[in-house]
């Protein structure tokens, strides 16, 4: 995982949103444990207690879990995962189009320019 | 129980007052960054917290007591500027941190300097400037303290070195205690805080948690810091 914060949003979301990202993309799979939470917030440079509250939330919310014992796990819920993937993709999409109305870019131009960008990449392969 | 706390603090310098009423209190398990510019205080309050000044006017407890030899134990104070012996080896200042401090961990102390490839039988004098400061800071880290107090760790280190010294904090943490970090170089700190007092002209004027300001305001504590104290 790429730990980079920025901005002004809280650092414990902003963890959630890297960790979060990393199970919806598979780089972290269903099942996998996870390092205990002094080894995590010593890999992204962050407070214990921060890392901690960000887990509670990722707990929260069914992507990852404890066991009491053996420590936390990546959901094995595809369900869950797939939900994570939507979130993210949604949020993606509406960054993407603020930032394309902002530009002044109406629906069907919009629609152009990806359909045109996408032929670009199959040609460039 | 707090492990430090101010009530109506204050120090004065003959007609300059460098602390003026100052009420804080810091809960164990938090790391509280002592924030605000040259000046404004921090070396101050962290001098009265370690009894090597007095207050002019009302007082500092840690956990519960006035400065003195009982908290002294359970201090861990890292000086604005390296203060170790600089003729003793590395490994004679061991025996010293452990003859001196019932809660030193002489084995983290060696894990830690031999992680960074420093020869302790080396003339402390004869190490660089910047392994110097990591000695000390190594030494102030392997006490197992119930609160830290840190004078500008991180000032006039390269970037490297700040990663060192914060990943030190973190990796010595330990919920029961405290540290208290004073510096200036808050985009540099701010992950790594639970807490964060402001600090000018002597007064305390802002006192939360990161992530608190952060939600509250959608702004870094850097961007606060640059707004509350812009020239």
């Amino acid at each position: 995982m790429e730990w980079r914060f920025e901005g002004g949003a809280p650092i414990y979301a902003q963890i959630v949103g890297t960790v979060k990202l990393a199970i919806a993309s598979g780089e972290l799979p269903p099942g996998e444990r996870l390092p205990g939470v002094r080894e995590l917030a010593l890999e992204a440079g962050v407070n214990p207690n921060t890392m901690q509250r960000a887990l509670t939330e990722l707990e929260r919310e069914g992507l990852v879990y404890s066991q009491r014992t053996a420590g936390r796990f990546v959901t094995d819920s595809a369900e869950a995962v797939e939900a994570a993937r939507r979130e993210l993709a949604d949020g993606t999409v509406k960054t993407f189009l603020t930032a394309m109305r902002r530009l002044g870019f109406e629906r069907e131009e919009i629609l152009n320019l990806l359909e045109r960008e996408e032929n670009h990449d199959d040609s460039g392969m | 129980m707090t492990i430090l706390e101010c009530k109506s603090l204050t120090k004065s310098y003959g007609d300059v007052r460098a602390l003026d009423g100052v009420d804080i209190t810091i809960e164990p398990g938090r790391i509280v960054g002592l924030l605000g510019p040259n000046g404004s205080g921090k070396t101050t309050l962290i001098k009265l917290a370690n009894g090597l000044l007095v207050p002019s006017g009302g007082e500092i407890l840690i956990n519960g007591l006035a400065p003195g030899v009982e908290t002294k134990k359970i201090v861990s104070y890292l000086p604005e500027r390296p203060c170790v012996p600089d003729w003793m080896t590395a490994r004679a200042l061991l025996g010293f941190y452990g003859d001196f401090y019932e809660d030193f961990d002489r084995s983290a102390a060696e894990d830690m300097l031999s992680r960074l490839g420093i020869d302790t039988g080396a003339k402390i004098r004869h190490l660089s400037k910047g392994n110097r400061e990591k000695v000390q800071l190594i030494m102030v880290m392997a006490r197992r303290a119930l609160l830290y107090l840190l004078d500008e760790p991180i000032g006039g280190v390269d970037p490297a070195a700040r990663d060192y010294i914060l990943n030190t904090i973190i990796s010595n943490y330990n919920p029961a205690a405290s540290a208290v970090i004073s510096t200036h170089l808050i985009s540099d700190v701010e992950r790594v805080l639970d807490d964060v007092i402001f600090l000018r002209e002597g007064k305390a004027v802002l006192a939360a948690p990161v992530d608190e300001l952060r939600e509250q305001q959608g702004k870094s504590v850097d961007q606060i810091f640059r707004e509350v104290f812009r020239c």
